[in-house]
C-alpha cells in the first residue's frame, strides 16, 4: 500500500482549505468560549456492520463525546493504523463514511496520519480521532451537576448498535432487521440547548449501555437514579434478540444515543425539542433523580418491583444453557 | 402482541400472585435446577412476588458454576499446549481454576477462543488443519444434543483435528443426590424448563414415584415461572404430588426425539465430579468408543497438578442451595464480578451473579 495512494485517499475525500496545505499541524482559532477536546480510538470488529462501519463509528463518536459537555464540535484529527494488505477498496469505502459523516455533523478533520504495519499486528485496521470544539458561554454540563428531582431522558431505542455488531461477530441471522444506531448527535444537542440551556447532563451510553451511564451520573453527582422499565424504548428486533441470546438490553453499547439529566419543569420543552430531530424521534423520559440512596440506581419492571441496576464487570456473554 | 409480552402481561402475573398468595398456607420450600430459571427469578423479581410461607432455592443448575475444578484446571492445561486451540462458550473463560483462569492462559499467550456455539469450533478446526481444535463441553441435556452433533458431523466430515472435552452432565442425578442428602427439607421442585424440552417432563416422574414431591416445569417468563410455583404449591396443600407440565408450549412427555438420539448416539452416561456435590455415578457424559478419536479426554496426556478451592469461597454451598448468595462473607465485599472468587459470580447464570446484578 503506497504512501501516495494513502494520502490521495485522504486527501481526495477530506480535502478541505485546513487539511490541504498538508503542514506538520493545522493552525486555526476558536470561536469564542470554553475549548473542548477529546479523544478515542476505534477497534471495533468487523469493521462493517448494518447501519456504519468503524470510518462512520470514529468520527460519530468524538463529535459525540465533544457533545456530550454542550460543546459546538469544529475540527477532529484522525490517525489509522492499517494492516499490511487491507484492502484499498475497503479503505476506501472506510474514508468515504467518514467523509460523509463529517459534512453530516458539519466537521472537518484538518490533520492526520497513517501507518502500515505488518500482517496481524493490527487486525485490519485502527483508527483514532480526537476532535476540537467550543462550549458557549453559559453552558455548564458536567456529570456531577445531577440534581434530585431533574428528568432523566434517553433520546430513543436503546441496545441497537450492542445488539447488531455481537450478532455480526457470531453471524448470528435474526428475522428482524437489526442496525447499529451509529449517528452524530450534535444537532440533536444544539437544538436541545436552544429550548432549554439548563440542560445538566449530557452522556452517550456507549461501552456498558445506559446502565452503566446511569450508574456514572448517579456516582459522580452522589444522587440516586430511579427508571421505570415501561418507559425504556427498545425495538421489538433488539429485545427478540436479547431474549434468545440471554442479554440484557440494559447493557449493550448505543452509538447514536444520549443520556439527558435535566430540571423537571424544563423536561417537557427539552422532550419536544429532540422528537423535532431524526436522531431523537423516540425520545422518552425514563425517570428521576432523587435524593434517596445516592450512587445507586434501581429499575422498577412492569410488576412493581424495583431492583438495583450495577454495573457489569465485563461483556456479556450469550447464555449456554 | 408478541408471544413473549404475553407471558409477562401484568394482568395474568397479578392473577397469578393472587391465586398463589390464597392458595399457599403451609411453608413450601422449592428448589429450581437452572440457571436461566436462577436468573429469570431474580431479573423479574418473582421472589418478592410471593408470601413468605414460599422460600426459594438455587440448585445445581448452573453450567459453569458445577464444573469441577479438575475439570477447569484440565481445560487450562491443554490450552498450554502449543498444537492446540481451546474453544470455549464465553463464561468458562473468566473461571478461576485452582492457579489460574483460561482468560490469563491466553493471555500469556495460549490459543484460546470464544465460540457461540459448538459448530463455531468444528468450523475453526475446518479453518485450522494444522491445529488441534479442543471445544470444552459444558452445559446439561440442553447442550449437549448440539455438542453431540458436532462430533457426529466430526466424524463424517474427517475432521481429524476436532476434539471435545466432554464435562456435560444430566440433571436428574444431581436432583437425586441433592434429595437424598437432606441438607434442605425440600417441598417441591422447579423442573428447568430447556433441559425438559429435550428430555420430556416424563423424565422427572422419579421425582413423584421415589421421592413423593411436587414438582412443575415450568418456562422461562414471569407467566410461567409463576403457573409453575402455583402448580406446586397446590400439589403440596392437596397432598397429592405429581409432575406438572407448566410449560406445554415447549415440553411434551417424551421431549424432542432427535436430540435425544443425537445425545445417545455420541455420549454414553458416566461418572462425573460436580462442584459442590463431588463424584456422582452416571451423572457425566462420555464419548462413545466409536467417536473415541474426538475425545480429548483419550488424545491428551495432560499433567495438571492438584486441583483445589480457594479458601473461603463457599460456591459448594450455595450450589447446594445450602447458603444464600448474600450470605456468602465473600460475597460483594471480596468477590465480586470484576474479582470472582469462585464461578457462581462469573457465570450469567451463577446465583451469586443473579444475586449482584438483580438483588
Amino acid at each position: 500500500m503506497s504512501h501516495e495512494l494513502i494520502e490521495g485517499l485522504f486527501v481526495r475525500y477530506f480535502g478541505n482549505p485546513l487539511l490541504l496545505p498538508l503542514e506538520d499541524a493545522s493552525t486555526f482559532r476558536l470561536p469564542q468560549g470554553k475549548a473542548a477536546f477529546t479523544t478515542d480510538s476505534y477497534v471495533v470488529k468487523p469493521l462493517f456492520f448494518p447501519g456504519g462501519n468503524i470510518g462512520r463509528l470514529s468520527v460519530c463518536g468524538t463529535v459525540n463525546d465533544l457533545s456530550m459537555r454542550g460543546a459546538e464540535p469544529l475540527y477532529l484529527s484522525a490517525g489509522f493504523i492499517i494492516e499490511e494488505g487491507f484492502a484499498v477498496a475497503d479503505l476506501e469505502k472506510i474514508v468515504v463514511s467518514m467523509s460523509e459523516a463529517t459534512h453530516e455533523a458539519g466537521v472537518s478533520i484538518v490533520c492526520g496520519d497513517t501507518k502500515v504495519v505488518e500482517r496481524r499486528a493490527a487486525d485490519g485496521l485502527y483508527i483514532n480521532t480526537a476532535g476540537v470544539g467550543v462550549v458557549p458561554d453559559g453552558v455548564d454540563i458536567s456529570v456531577q451537576r445531577a440534581l434530585p428531582g431533574d428528568a432523566v431522558i434517553v433520546s430513543g431505542t436503546i441496545g441497537d448498535h450492542g445488539v447488531t455488531v455481537l450478532s455480526q461477530r457470531q453471524s448470528l441471522h435474526f428475522r428482524s432487521p437489526l442496525i447499529s444506531d451509529v449517528a452524530p448527535l450534535n444537532r440533536l444537542v444544539r437544538s436541545m440547548l436552544d429550548a432549554s440551556p439548563t440542560i445538566r447532563v449530557l452522556r452517550d451510553p456507549t461501552r456498558g449501555g445506559i446502565a452503566t451511564t446511569l450508574k456514572e451520573i448517579a456516582g459522580n453527582s452522589s444522587v440516586g437514579i430511579e427508571i421505570d422499565e415501561e418507559l425504556i424504548p427498545v425495538s421489538e428486533a433488539v429485545k427478540a434478540a436479547c431474549e434468545m441470546l440471554g442479554l440484557d438490553y440494559l447493557y449493550l453499547a448505543n452509538e447514536g444515543k444520549l443520556v439527558a439529566v435535566v430540571p423537571e419543569g424544563d423536561a417537557g420543552r427539552v422532550l419536544e425539542a429532540m422528537r423535532g430531530n431524526i436522531y431523537g424521534k423516540n425520545a422518552a423520559i425514563i425517570g428521576h433523580v432523587t435524593q434517596d440512596h445516592p450512587g445507586i440506581v434501581t429499575i422498577r419492571n412492569s410488576y412493581g418491583i424495583k431492583r438495583i441496576v450495577e454495573m457489569l464487570a465485563s461483556d456479556q456473554f450469550p447464555r449456554i444453557c | 402482541m408478541q408471544r413473549s409480552e404475553a407471558f409477562r402481561d401484568p394482568s395474568i402475573v397479578e392473577k397469578l400472585r393472587a391465586r398463589i398468595w390464597a392458595v399457599s398456607r403451609k411453608p413450601v420450600r422449592i428448589m429450581e435446577f437452572c440457571g436461566t430459571h436462577t436468573h429469570a427469578i431474580h431479573r423479574f423479581g418473582i421472589r418478592q412476588l410471593l408470601p413468605p410461607t414460599i422460600e426459594m432455592f438455587s440448585g445445581p443448575g448452573c453450567p459453569v458454576c458445577v464444573t469441577d475444578n479438575t475439570d477447569i484446571d484440565y481445560a487450562i492445561a491443554l490450552s498450554k499446549r502449543p498444537d492446540i486451540i481451546v474453544a470455549t462458550f464465553g463464561d468458562l473463560l473468566k473461571v478461576p481454576g485452582t492457579r489460574e483462569s483460561l482468560l490469563t492462559s491466553k493471555a500469556e499467550g495460549a490459543r484460546v477462543t470464544m465460540v457461540y456455539s459448538p459448530l463455531d469450533a468444528l468450523n475453526l478446526a475446518a479453518d485450522n488443519p494444522a491445529s488441534l481444535v479442543v471445544f470444552l463441553g459444558i452445559g446439561f441435556e440442553t447442550t449437549a444434543p448440539a455438542v453431540g452433533a458436532s462430533v457426529a458431523e466430526a466424524e463424517s466430515r474427517g475432521l481429524d483435528n476436532y476434539a471435545v472435552l466432554s464435562m456435560h452432565k444430566l440433571t436428574p442425578p444431581a436432583m437425586r443426590a441433592i434429595l437424598d442428602s437432606r441438607e434442605i427439607g425440600l417441598d417441591g421442585i422447579l423442573c428447568p424448563g430447556h433441559v425438559s424440552t429435550v428430555t420430556g417432563w416424563k423424565a422427572w416422574q422419579f421425582l413423584t414415584d421415589s421421592y413423593h414431591i411436587p414438582a412443575a416445569v415450568a418456562g422461562f417468563e414471569p407467566v410461567d415461572i409463576l403457573w409453575a410455583i402455583l402448580e406446586i404449591v397446590r400439589q403440596c396443600e392437596e397432598g397429592k404430588p405429581r409432575v406438572a407440565n407448566a410449560y406445554p408450549r415447549s415440553v411434551r412427555p417424551e421431549g424432542t426425539r432427535p436430540a435425544r438420539e443425537m445425545m445417545e448416539r455420541v455420549f454414553e452416561k458416566g461418572p462425573a465430579c460436580w462442584r459442590g456435590l463431588g463424584a456422582i455415578p452416571g451423572s457425566g457424559l462420555s464419548i462413545r468408543d466409536e467417536y473415541g478419536r474426538h475425545d480429548a479426554r483419550r488424545l491428551f496426556d495432560v499433567e495438571v497438578p492438584e486441583s483445589s478451592v480457594p479458601d473461603g469461597c463457599h460456591c459448594g454451598e450455595v450450589i447446594r442451595g445450602i447458603r444464600k448468595p448474600d450470605k456468602c462473607p465473600l460475597f460483594k465485599t471480596i468477590c465480586t464480578p470484576l474479582h470472582p472468587v469462585g464461578p457462581c459470580m462469573v457465570s450469567s447464570e451463577g446465583s451469586c451473579a443473579a444475586y449482584y446484578l438483580y438483588g
